[in-house]
């Protein structure tokens, strides 16, 4: 089971820049290591990570194997309008989680 | 006088570090460089790359290789008109050089990215921004790695 957490504040007044900070939990594996008998561990990482404000796509990051495991990822967004901030990872593996803050704009 | 157990110890020792060795490719620091330099040919193209604008915060010695703490800002007031498009992340050390590809907009309010990064050994980290206006922009570091992450590759 995929799990993911998202940090957004609950509320902002309107134009204020928020930042959000997102944690993946996925072991990254980068496809260079090998076993004790010399097999490659097939690669299986986090390739594209998505966030939606009210769905409308405001960061996007593409993950290559030289990300850290449980890939922390934090950027910041202007606060609009009161809503749902939508965050979708996708990876090898058919990996998907997604997760969903609202946010509070006064 | 050398002792059989110590005998043994050296012989398996070597023998291990020979097949290391063997796998090691010679030109693997060329080949790196190479494979640096192709990655951020083809995200600059044509464009001069320009110092300056980009602050790369990354910690200068690095205990641990695997999760390295790397915060990138750019100079921008992130308008319509003048904002940052892309943000890229490069290694130099590492098998391969890319990091993250970050794609922002006006609607960052500040160009900023914050994430954790492998690095496999002492080397430079190399951030660049694309601005609207085609204008790339880059910041260098040099760090130390005293625990390289994907060690078993044979880097050192």
């Amino acid at each position: 089971m995929a799990r993911v957490a998202v940090t957004v504040p609950a509320s902002a007044k309107r134009g204020e820049i928020i930042e959000i900070k997102t944690l993946a939990q996925h072991t990254m594996e980068t496809g260079f290591r090998r076993t004790q008998t010399g097999e490659l561990v097939p690669r299986d990482i986090i390739t594209e990570f998505v966030c939606r404000y009210n769905g409308v796509e405001i960061f996007r990051a593409e993950l290559r194997q030289a990300m850290a495991a449980n890939p922390l990822i934090a950027f910041t967004t202007v606060a609009t309008e009161s809503g749902t901030l939508e965050f979708t990872w996708t990876g090898d593996n058919g990996y998907l989680a997604n997760q969903k803050a609202e946010i509070k704009v006064v | 006088m050398t002792s059989r157990r110590q005998f043994l110890a050296i012989a398996c020792g070597t023998v291990a570090a020979g097949q290391l060795y063997a796998q090691l490719d010679p030109n693997i620091q060329a080949k790196r460089k190479a494979a640096l330099e192709a990655a951020i040919a083809k995200v600059v193209g044509d464009a001069p790359l320009r110092e300056g604008k980009v602050k790369l915060d990354v910690p200068p010695l690095i205990d641990n290789g695997n999760t390295v703490p790397i915060t990138v800002t750019v100079d921008s007031p992130m308008s319509a008109s003048n904002h940052v498009k892309t943000i890229h992340l490069f290694t130099e050390k590492n098998p391969q050089p890319y990091v993250i590809t970050a794609h922002l907009g006006p609607r960052a309010g500040r160009a900023m990215l914050s994430t954790r990064a492998r690095i496999a050994d002492t080397g430079r980290v190399i951030a660049i921004a694309e601005l609207s206006d085609g204008t790339f922009w880059s910041d260098t570091v040099s760090v130390v790695v005293t625990l390289s992450a994907c060690l078993e590759d044979g880097l050192i």
